[in-house]
């Protein structure tokens, strides 16, 4: 729309709705390497659910005349000390990696996300306290806050969840709380609160929706980052309780056969970083796609 | 400039503060009583009396309210006496200065080589746009922030200690004893830390090169006639850094959450194996003051970083 007609019509450009979706159509599909993030993504996600139909062998009972047992065509990456399939745990492991992924976003986006908003959208000392502790939070590394956390509580798969929620939570409130400060001074923000609306009703459904995209493309990078973490815990021991299977702690039980099993310990970290690197891949394909700076770029 | 590092120090401060806060009431959850554990060592000496018992809680405070525990420990770190660890049965100061030079040494070289090796390779990257040399550095940084730290200590084990058997596989030797055989030990470790570090920095490089090439004084100065070599390194560079200062802090945080598993996998006697062994042994006093004084650095090192950001563009300052 020129600018002429723009003035003649009353009406200030806004870009047509379907052209938006189309655009995010193409910048996200066209980039191979998002594409390749996408199918290991769904691939994931089809282990987990059909796990038992994709190995015989259970993740956590072993048969003890099977014990450490090289490569085979019983056993396609061969067996651990206590006989159990690697391939069967990798496989299981799936789930716990998903279980805690998804898990600490939940919960970590939906406080993190309340906090930023109230933070952004009341100001003054609610601001402060909020984003001072998040402050503080930031100050650790993530690792070493979600490390200190689990050996408080102790492992197992909901312990692991909190921790490293705890110790994710500050991101989700700074980057919220950052798009809820500019979003609050857009006039459609004025509008509503003229027109009578609640502030619960203006933080919900008018800034909330509007700094969703950044959220989506935030919490995607997180899961990668979160599947991380939570090997890294399993792996010194304060993660998923043995003989549950996860990958970090495949790792870490496989070291000491290093020379003579390298695949025990090697699979499992293979398995963590191709799932990492997708969600990175779609995480940053998702920017992309969603920026509007990038509009007329790509 | 004095009014917006006044502002920032007094921020910090506050922040220090909470995460004392922090640290101290997690560490109140922690199940068990330390001197359960503590008493459990004992058990060959023919075990602990109730007044014993009593004794130790004393010695240690354990007897007094929260709040006063928490005074003590705060005024104590603040003085340079963080407690006594209940499982080495020594001073928390002496057991982290014994290790801190080592994770300050793995840590300094880490941070050295990830931040040339980002930059160059970030420059690089946008200098030479879409040739292969771009989607080379594309993947490193990619593999770089997916790559298990831990695991990526045992591959290099695995294939340069076990099979090649070109570097060896644990210990440590302080520079100051050996300083060949430090390095011989450092090459493995340091490339792991460092890797994660070196993709953010060739990252954050990257974007903010492209940037400034496509600004109206680049053309510019390619229009005065300069060299390649003057518009790369006087202009370019040095105005696309700015962005880059701020992700070394982040890095700086990364690489010391990467020095727990390090030196776990190679068997490194650094501030790190230490919170792990405490972490598993309860040894609370070791814990929250190996966190504090790591938080602390962080924190600070992240100061020092804004500082130098408003100092190195006053848009910052005065925003």
């Amino acid at each position: 729309m020129t600018e002429k007609q723009a003035i003649t019509t009353g009406v200030s450009e806004a870009p047509p709705r379907a052209s938006e979706w189309k655009r995010f159509r193409r910048v996200f599909f066209q980039r191979k390497l998002v594409l390749f993030g996408l199918i290991i993504l769904a691939l994931l996600v089809l282990t987990a659910i059909l796990a038992p139909l994709l190995t015989s062998y259970s993740p956590t009972q072993g048969n003890m005349t099977e014990s450490l047992q090289q490569p085979s065509w019983k056993h396609l990456l061969g067996t651990d000390l206590q006989g159990r399939d690697t391939l069967a745990r990798l496989i299981y492991g799936s789930r716990m990696a998903l279980a805690v992924g998804f898990g600490s976003v939940l919960f970590a986006g939906a406080i993190g996300i309340i906090l930023g908003l109230v933070a952004g959208y009341f100001g003054g000392i609610t601001n402060m306290i909020i984003m001072r502790i998040m402050d503080a939070l930031m100050g650790f590394p993530m690792i070493l806050l979600a490390l200190v956390i689990s050996a408080v509580l102790g492992s197992g798969l909901l312990n692991v969840i909190i921790a490293l929620s705890v110790a994710t939570l500050p991101g989700y409130a700074r980057v919220m709380h950052g798009l809820t400060l500019s979003i609050r001074e857009n006039d459609f923000i004025l509008a509503e609160q003229g027109m009578g609306a609640s502030n619960i009703r203006t933080m919900f459904w008018h800034i909330l929706p509007n700094g969703l995209p950044p959220m989506i493309v935030l919490i995607t990078l997180q899961l990668g980052a979160l599947i991380l973490a939570e090997a890294g815990l399993s792996f010194l021991g304060l993660g998923i309780r043995p003989p549950n299977a996860a990958w970090g702690a495949m790792v870490a039980d496989g070291r000491r056969y290093l020379l003579t099993f390298p695949w025990l310990s090697l699979a499992p970290g293979v398995a963590i970083m191709l799932v990492v690197f997708a969600f990175n891949l779609v995480g940053d394909g998702l920017r992309d796609a969603l920026d509007p700076r990038l509009r007329g770029l790509l | 400039m004095t009014s917006y590092i006044i502002r920032r120090l007094l921020m910090t401060i506050v922040i220090l503060f909470i995460v004392t806060l922090i640290i101290f009431f997690v560490m109140q959850l922690l199940p068990g009583d330390p001197l359960v554990i503590f008493m459990g060592q004992q058990a060959g000496s023919g075990g602990i009396s109730q007044e014993q018992l009593q004794e130790l809680y004393v010695r240690y405070g354990l007897d007094k309210p929260l709040i006063v525990q928490y005074f003590n420990w705060v005024g104590g770190v603040l003085r340079g006496n963080m407690g006594e660890s209940i499982y080495y049965h020594e001073d928390v100061g002496v057991l982290l200065l014994e290790r801190f030079p080592v994770t300050l040494d793995l840590g300094i070289k880490s941070f050295v080589l990830y931040n040339i090796l980002g930059v160059i390779m970030g420059m690089i990257a946008a200098l030479r746009r879409g040739k292969l040399i771009d989607s080379f550095a594309t993947v490193i940084s990619y593999i770089g922030v997916s790559i298990p730290v831990f695991w990526l200590g045992i591959l290099l084990i695995y294939i340069f200690g076990l099979r090649l058997d070109w570097f060896p596989i644990i210990g440590y030797t302080l520079p100051t004893e050996d300083l060949l055989k430090n390095i011989h030990q450092s090459v493995l470790p340091v490339f792991c830390l460092s890797l994660m570090g070196w993709a953010v920095i060739a990252r954050q490089t990257r974007s903010s090169v492209l940037e400034v090439i496509s600004q109206d004084y680049i053309r510019t100065a390619w229009s005065k006639g300069l060299t390649e070599r003057a518009i790369i390194f006087r202009h370019i560079l040095k105005n696309s850094l700015i962005p880059v200062i701020t992700v070394m802090g982040i890095g700086l945080g990364l690489m010391f959450g990467g020095q727990v598993f390090i030196e776990q996998v190679f068997a490194i006697p650094g501030v790190g194996r230490l919170l792990v062994s405490s972490v598993f042994a309860q040894d609370y006093q070791v814990v929250q003051s190996a966190t504090l004084v790591i938080a602390a650095i962080v924190i600070v090192v992240n100061l020092i970083v804004d500082i130098s950001y408003g100092w190195f563009d006053p848009r910052i300052r005065y925003g």
